[in-house]
């Protein structure tokens, strides 16, 4: 148990009671910090959504993440969740998880018998699974610091500003080089069983300008390959098609990012493209 | 099995005895005895529950109470000095930010949360920090103006 955010509210909503004996690692202080050794950035599970949000290397160079964290929930999720936790509860809504897809984050598990690296893609397995064994436990999330011509940007459907969950949402990180895309990650959220990097749209991104044709053709293979559901917030046919709108404004975003201009964090209250 | 704990609520120290499973929000209302914060979804959706736990925003409904134990738990309760309201509170009472009363707790924490770190915000600012907060008499726009005179003054 963490921030609760989730384990708590599933509690008491009678989705997945919490068992009889339950273990806080809320005061493990060497879960807490972010810091940075040879260029790699090292998250501690314990780190809250605010915290990311406010750091001036996730803004600077992770700044898809820091859109992330920076409107999930309400001040009071984002002050208690923890990155760890939201790793952990694997929604396929999760703000964060297509931002740490697209940078290719890993994260350490740690249990009695030693520790090893998994990568983001291959922890989350479906709707509130991992690949973690039940002994385990996240440890921390560790991130390369891309260069600073890489331009990154998360959005997200949403139907009020905060206490929000994506309707669909959309990352985009793209490493340009004199105008021209060198590198691009582009993931869907909301959008599939689990949040998940679109390599048909990667590459329709590669080597050009990352312009408004170039954007739309990305964003609407983005959306050939999401395989939404229809409930409560939206239906599927709608998911689909504003995956195309959400998925060109990231790209745009993260385009006008890497080439140095200002787009204001969160980029959901950016005017956008 | 009921574990003893003291839990520091407005500068108070109270022992309790709590189950493992009893939310922070219960334990302030029925161990402590303060009923300022309220108990609207029990679901981190509407924020009447809402406490400062060592500065910081917390749905009580979905928080463990031996969790908070050695933090500095602030509820309502602990914004008035002895005899007098808050500068926030009374400009709630100016504005008519109060209707039927439900929210304001944790709108008043809300507000006292956003006020701390970012003195001086903007209208869009205090809707944001406010929007964790549900008001079914939707009476939003006098809480906004409350906060924003207390900011201003």
């Amino acid at each position: 148990m963490a921030g609760g955010t989730d384990l708590v509210v599933g509690a008491r909503q009678g989705k997945a009671p919490l068992p009889e004996h339950l273990v806080a690692i809320d005061r493990l202080d060497e879960l807490r910090s972010v810091h940075e050794v040879d260029e790699t950035v090292r998250i501690g599970a314990l780190v809250t959504h605010a915290e990311i949000a406010a750091h001036p290397l996730v803004r600077d160079r992770f700044t898809a993440l820091a859109d992330a964290a920076a409107i999930i929930g309400s001040h009071a999720t984002r002050a208690q969740g923890t990155i760890g936790g939201n790793l952990m509860n694997a929604s396929p809504a999760m703000e964060a998880g297509g931002p740490l897809l697209c940078f290719d984050a890993s994260v350490v598990l740690r249990s009695v018998s030693g520790s090893r690296s998994l990568g983001v893609a291959d922890l989350l397995a479906g709707p509130g699974q991992t690949t973690a064994a039940p002994d385990e436990l996240l440890e921390a999330v560790e991130v390369h610091v891309p260069g600073e011509s890489t331009g990154s940007c998360y959005l997200r459907l949403e139907y009020r500003r905060q206490m929000e969950i994506a309707v669909v949402g959309a990352t985009a990180v793209l490493t340009l080089d004199g105008g021209r895309v060198v590198d691009a990650r582009v993931a869907i959220t909301a959008l599939a069983p689990t949040i998940r990097r679109v390599p048909e749209a990667e590459r329709a991104l590669l080597d050009t300008d990352a312009g408004p044709a170039a954007a739309q053709e990305a964003a609407q293979l983005a959306a050939d390959g999401a395989e939404p559901i229809s409930d409560v917030r939206a239906s599927a046919r709608y998911r689909k098609a504003m995956a195309v709108v959400i998925t060109r404004r990231a790209i745009a975003i993260a385009a006008a990012r890497g080439r140095g201009e200002d787009v204001p964090v969160p980029a959901n209250m950016a005017t956008t493209a | 099995m009921k574990v003893a704990a003291t839990l520091q609520v407005n500068g108070i120290a109270y022992p309790v005895e709590v189950d493992p499973h009893t939310t922070l929000l219960r334990a302030v209302r029925e161990d402590v005895g303060l009923t300022g914060s309220k108990e609207g979804c029990d679901d981190s959706e509407c924020g009447a529950c809402m406490m400062l736990l060592d500065g910081e925003p917390v749905n009580a409904c979905s928080y463990l109470a031996l969790q908070a134990e050695g933090r500095e738990i602030t509820t309502v309760e602990g914004l008035a000095r002895p005899g007098e309201l808050s500068p926030l509170q009374r400009a709630f009472l100016d504005h008519g930010g109060v209707q039927c009363g439900f929210c304001t707790p944790g709108m008043l924490i809300s507000a006292a949360a956003l006020l701390e770190r970012t003195p001086a915000p903007s209208e869009d600012e205090v809707r944001i920090a406010l929007s964790g907060n549900l008001c079914r008499c939707t009476g939003y726009d006098g809480i906004v103006k409350a906060v924003l005179a207390v900011a201003e003054a």
